[in-house]
């Protein structure tokens, strides 16, 4: 089990990587944007997804597999009318259904690649360990399917869901993105609490009753 | 009518005219087992093919191919099913995101597919209908009554299996 000294720790970590992160979505939209303190969650498979409107609702994931010296997933979630307040900023363009054209797309992706990004070179300059970013992945459906491929990577060692959870808010219009981060395994998070000197327990998720 | 839900992981049986629900299925699998004779249905939701691979002895079933099969036959017999005469329907097994990847752990929606097929066939379950694989979401809705299983996605239809 990690201890509350270890959690706050990765706490920490995520809200120096998501900062940087709400940055880089500031610098790309061009407006204010509102971050809230990343949040170490651990919780029933199912109940991910009532953090994104529940299983069956249709929102836009934006999707990175990281790899190198730590392996992990990061999921971008949106609402339909979020999704479609983006493209307005970014391409200029009123637009009403999420049919969406290769550009519309293309520039999603994008945006999930620089948020993407600057997460993980923060994280990469801060721990000093090497991280590959995935090309984005995008797919517009239901959430609990769109979670559930993430989740069940954790699935081989957990019993409940361990994640990083944070939401980025964009000031004007209130655009919400919502930001998932899901280790392979424990051991992603043994790996960063002992790169920063945090010495780790034997912390693992085993007994899924959700306390940590 | 009675509506149950089955959530990742789970496995659930039932008797008519009970409705076995999962919502938002993506990589997993649905593997819905039902008695005619008795109208006793099961559903289980599949999340890996193989236990084996967990590396721990104390774990969910109810997560892998392998073993949620087992344990949903064992409660339908539970329940009074004659678990010799049951039949299958799968739905499931998608690949979300087209990931270019080389690691077949990564193709986690076919890897379950295949499992769910082996395991029902080294029961000698007749595996009657599927809707598997593609790169989209299903809701599926198992009727212990009829033995019908719908499956609902976004963009794709509905089908009745």
């Amino acid at each position: 089990m990690f201890k509350e000294m270890e959690l706050d720790a990765l706490k920490e970590i995520g809200n120096i990587g998501a900062g940087n992160a709400a940055t880089a979505l500031s610098m790309l939209l061009s407006k204010r944007v509102k971050m809230r303190i990343p949040e170490v969650k651990v919780l029933p498979f199912d109940e991910v997804s009532k953090l994104v409107g529940g299983p069956e609702n249709m929102v836009t994931g934006i999707f990175f597999r990281i790899e190198g010296e730590l392996a992990f997933n990061i999921l971008f979630i949106m609402q339909p009318a979020d999704t479609l307040n983006l493209l307005k900023i970014m391409l200029r363009q009123e637009k009403t259904e999420l049919d969406l054209t290769a550009l519309e797309e293309s520039a999603l992706k994008e945006m999930g690649n620089i948020i993407a990004s600057a997460f993980v070179a923060a994280l990469a300059d801060f721990t000093g360990l090497s991280l590959r970013v995935s090309v984005p992945c995008l797919a517009i459906d239901m959430a609990g399917a769109i979670l559930s491929f993430p989740l069940s990577l954790y699935g081989y060692i957990g019993d409940t869901a361990f994640l990083l959870e944070t939401e980025f808010e964009e000031g004007l219009d209130g655009i919400k993105v919502h930001f998932f981060l899901i280790p392979d395994d424990d051991n992603a998070f043994r790996v960063l609490l002992n790169t920063i000197g945090v010495r780790a327990s034997n912390g693992d998720n085993t007994c899924g009753d959700g306390r940590i | 009518m009675e509506i149950i839900r089955v959530g990742m992981g789970e496995y659930k049986t039932a008797k008519a005219p009970a409705l076995l629900v999962s919502f938002g299925l993506g990589s997993c699998v649905g593997v819905a087992l039902y008695c005619g004779a008795k109208k006793i249905g099961g559903l289980a939701h599949i999340m890996l093919p193989d236990s084996s691979l967990t590396g721990k002895s104390d774990f969910n079933p109810g997560k892998f191919a392998d073993t949620a099969i087992d344990l949903l036959i064992l409660e339908m017999r539970n329940k009074g099913a004659n678990t010799k005469k049951l039949v299958a329907k799968i739905a499931g097994g998608a690949q979300m995101f087209q990931l270019k990847s080389e690691n077949s752990v990564m193709m986690i929606g076919k890897r379950n597919v295949e499992a769910v097929r082996k395991k029902l066939s080294e029961l000698n379950i007749d595996l009657i209908a599927e809707d598997v694989e593609g790169n989209y979401g299903r809701t599926i809705e198992f009727c212990c009554d009829t033995g019908k299983l719908t499956v609902k996605t976004i963009g794709h239809g509905i089908k009745i299996l």
